[in-house]
């Protein structure tokens, strides 16, 4: 439940420190390439310009690669990375003399239902009270070609496109990039159920997006 | 033991990620698994949001421009430079 054990380095993780200390540049190159788009986006969350971000993005690699004697291999290497990335970027972002407070960055604000509340019964109904009024469809019965489409996948992308930030790079970590709850909340220093609520939030509005278009009528 | 849960389809839907994260208490798991065997309208919504999460996995990170990168390699080199002459 929320005690989970911290996730620890993986074998590969120990191996790609190796290889840094060692000096082997594809192993910087692979690291920059997998994770310089996310990082940036998390950067931008605390600056306010993109040029910006790619400073902290910038600084936050020599502190990698500074750090990199003192990596013990307590957390994983990309949760250690982000950590790094957000204390650079807040440290960046304090001299900029932002006006709202990093605290704000992730909370979650005010109350939003997953889904519209007209799709339930009043609380009062004598038959059904706050019941399904409309069902939601199965989706078993769509075409594979349709499911796995790419104009499916492009109004996902769409629907995280258009979320708060927070809720957006919490989606992106969590089901683009496949993270686990523990690693992101230790990336991003946010408790696990300030996660969830940003992640429900994501999938709730991504699955509205879906509904509203598996529902039109599809190419016969 | 504690108390049922009262579960609705209303409730539910607003449980379903804490459900499928395992975060729920032992009590209110079981009765909105209850409630997902005799309703239709919730198990369905569930099976979507499980797709939602599984379409959600097929999209790749946008793809950044490349300029940027050179300068990170440039951090490598330097570093590296930098230690080796220790």
């Amino acid at each position: 439940m929320s005690d989970r054990p911290p996730i620890r380095a993986s074998d590969e993780d120990l191996r790609v420190v190796e290889a840094l200390r060692a000096g082997d540049e594809p192993s910087f190159a692979m690291l920059v390439d997998r994770y310089r788009a996310p990082m940036l986006r998390v950067a931008q969350m605390y600056v306010s310009t993109r040029a910006v971000a790619e400073e902290v993005v910038q600084d936050t690699w020599v502190g990698v690669l500074r750090g990199l004697d003192a990596f013990e291999g307590r957390s994983s290497l990309r949760t250690w990375i982000f950590r790094i990335l957000a204390n650079t970027a807040k440290t960046r972002g304090q001299r900029e003399a932002r006006s709202t407070p990093f605290s704000s960055v992730w909370a979650a604000g005010d109350d939003e239902p997953a889904v519209d509340p007209d799709r339930f019964f009043p609380d009062d109904d004598p038959s059904a009270p706050r019941g399904w009024r409309s069902l939601p469809a199965r989706w078993d019965a769509i075409p594979e070609e349709r499911l796995l489409g790419k104009e499916t996948l492009d109004r996902i992308r769409e629907a995280i496109d258009a979320l708060p930030a927070n809720q957006r790079e919490v989606i992106r970590l969590r089901d683009v990039l496949g993270w686990g709850s523990a690693e992101v909340c230790n990336a991003l220093e946010i408790s696990e159920t300030n996660q969830r609520v940003l992640l429900h939030r994501a999938r709730a509005k991504v699955r509205r997006a879906l509904e509203a278009y598996l529902g039109e009528e599809g190419p016969s | 033991m504690s108390a049922p849960v009262d579960m609705n389809c209303k409730g539910l839907v607003e449980l379903v990620t804490d459900y499928l994260e395992g975060a729920l208490p032992e009590a209110e798991r079981a009765s909105l698994e209850q409630h997902l065997a005799g309703c239709e309208g919730c198990s369905a919504y569930l099976e979507q949001m499980r797709v939602t999460i599984a379409l959600t996995g097929r999209l790749t990170e946008d793809a950044i421009p490349a300029d940027g990168r050179e300068e990170l390699l440039d951090v490598f080199r330097a570093w590296k430079e930098q230690t080796s002459s220790w």
